[in-house]
């Protein structure tokens, strides 16, 4: 090993970047200027975290202190400074932010952050096995389709209409939340009671000629209607 | 593999214990390691129809309650030797039934038979669901007749909703059992028919067992009646239907009972 060997002289190198820094320009009276800044951390209280800021002071006429204590307010907020420019050198301390000079300016783009698409809630339920004896399906929110038989002493509750592709044993009440031109269809009727909107009719009342047979049911003013579908 | 089967069917009479018993009878005659679990705690029935009842010492709750050892609450049939049963206790009832202890014994069931049983109590209660709580497959005996489709119907919903293949996103396989059918009745129209029993269901069908006084006779004698009588209506009909849940493809037959000769001359009351 060489003991007296130079050490290697390794040679800085300096590269350039730039960034766009969001530029404050605080006006007077300082206090409502910082309240707007709090208004905006209260929309959205990641906006400033990781960006660049500079204050421009050209605006107002601030002493040493008056400065320092803007800044400190600032990082109170968790906004850091990266450097001040529009101010004389001299009102500055060593432990302020540099003086910048040479920024030019540039158009913001507002990068928003990507909202989760809200989907509208479903509208239709769909059941594709029968709906059994004891069974209680409520969908207040729209129509109900059942692509089964629906079991004696089952129910289906719909805030539309409902339609069941199967026998209609059990009970059907459609248009629950007041909606009057809910229908009710089904294969093969052998309902134990049928309701649109409160008004009903019970296994009684139907009509025997109707049984067994595809059969829709509606409401005309405040009398229940059924009539077979063909 | 283990199969952890329930004979189920809301309503009470309508022939689950019987079935249990002559399945269970004819898969043990089939050369498979059978065993049945009464679940009907404080009503149990199971041992009477298998003809045990002599031979208990302890039950189902015993082991729930970690008292005895499963293998010591096994009673293995006289007649055949791959035949177990796991009675129900008739002193107690059925709050005495934990699921984590079921859970238990079935799994413990599961490593040394081929088929577990499930005889379930009537209703809808601690009993019933216990019982299906862990099954693969599930038998629902229904009989002709409006009350107990409904039943069974009710049932099924269950069977798809509160067993533990049900909450898997799994499938309880399902086969409905007609038992008491009375062809005459039938023919007369003072039954549902079959095709209205499985319209209704939307389940498809195992078997159908004919109304016979050759079932209440073996229940008599303490023996299944796919044993005590094996050439019998009944019995043949319980055959083919394990036949079919051991996944042979036997033909339905609707059985018809041979009317003895009063019968045949007597047969039908003038109205």
């Amino acid at each position: 090993m060489d003991a007296n060997a130079e050490p290697t002289r390794q040679l800085v190198r300096l590269r350039g970047r730039s960034y766009v820094a969001f530029v404050f320009c605080p006006a007077v009276p300082i206090v409502e200027w910082l309240e707007e800044i709090d208004a905006t951390l209260a929309r959205s209280p990641g906006f400033f975290v990781g960006k660049p800021v500079v204050l421009d002071l050209s605006a107002v006429d601030l002493s040493r202190p008056a400065i320092a204590h803007l800044v400190l307010s600032l990082e109170k907020r968790n906004i850091r400074v990266l450097g001040i420019e529009g101010v004389e050198a001299a009102r500055l301390t060593a432990s302020m932010p540099p003086l910048l000079t040479g920024g030019r300016h540039c158009a913001i783009q507002h990068v928003q952050p990507e909202k989760p698409e809200v989907k509208p809630p479903p509208t239709s339920l769909l059941l594709a096995s029968p709906v059994r004896s004891g069974q209680s399906i409520v969908f207040p929110d729209g129509d109900v389709t059942v692509l089964g038989s629906v079991g004696s002493g089952a129910e289906i509750v719909a805030g539309g209409s409902i339609h069941i592709y199967g026998t209609l044993r059990g009970r059907a009440m459609a248009g629950v939340n007041g909606n009057s031109s809910a229908r009710i269809y089904c294969q093969k009727i052998e309902a134990e009671l049928l309701a649109i909107d409160g008004f009903y009719q019970t296994a009684e009342e139907l009509d025997e000629a109707l049984r067994n047979r595809p059969a829709q049911a509606w409401l005309e003013g405040e009398i229940m209607r059924i009539t077979p579908l063909n | 593999m283990a199969k952890v089967l329930v004979v189920t069917s809301g309503k009470g009479g309508v022939g689950k214990t019987t079935s249990t018993a002559a399945i269970g009878a004819a898969l043990a005659q089939a050369g498979q390691k059978v065993v049945v679990v009464d679940f009907d705690v404080g009503l149990r029935n199971l041992d009477l129809v298998m003809g045990a009842e002599r031979r208990v010492v302890f039950d189902l709750i015993n082991v729930v309650q970690g008292v005895a050892k499963l293998p010591q609450a096994l009673i293995r049939d006289k007649r055949l030797e791959n035949l177990w049963l796991l009675p129900a206790s008739q002193t107690r009832d059925k709050d005495a039934l934990t699921e984590e202890g079921i859970g238990r014994i079935v799994d413990e069931l599961r490593t040394s038979y081929d088929w577990i049983i499930c005889d379930s109590p009537a209703g809808i209660e601690r009993g019933a669901t216990l019982a299906m709580r862990f099954a693969d497959e599930a038998i629902i005996v229904t009989n002709p007749e409006v009350s107990s489709v409904r039943d069974s119907d009710r049932i099924i919903g269950m069977l798809d909703s509160k067993t533990l293949r049900a909450e898997r996103g799994e499938r309880v396989e399902k086969h409905v059992l007609i038992t008491r059918y009375d062809g005459a009745r039938a023919a007369r129209g003072e039954m549902l028919s079959i095709e209205d029993v499985l319209d209704i269901l939307a389940t498809p069908l195992l078997g159908i067992i004919p109304e016979s006084q050759d079932v209440l006779r073996a229940s008599n004698v303490g023996s299944p009646v796919t044993l005590n009588n094996p050439a019998s209506t009944p019995a043949r009909a319980y055959i083919d239907a394990t036949r079919r849940l051991l996944g042979e493809t036997v033909a339905m037959t609707v059985p018809v009972e041979r009317a003895g000769l009063m019968n045949r001359l007597l047969g039908r009351r003038a109205a």
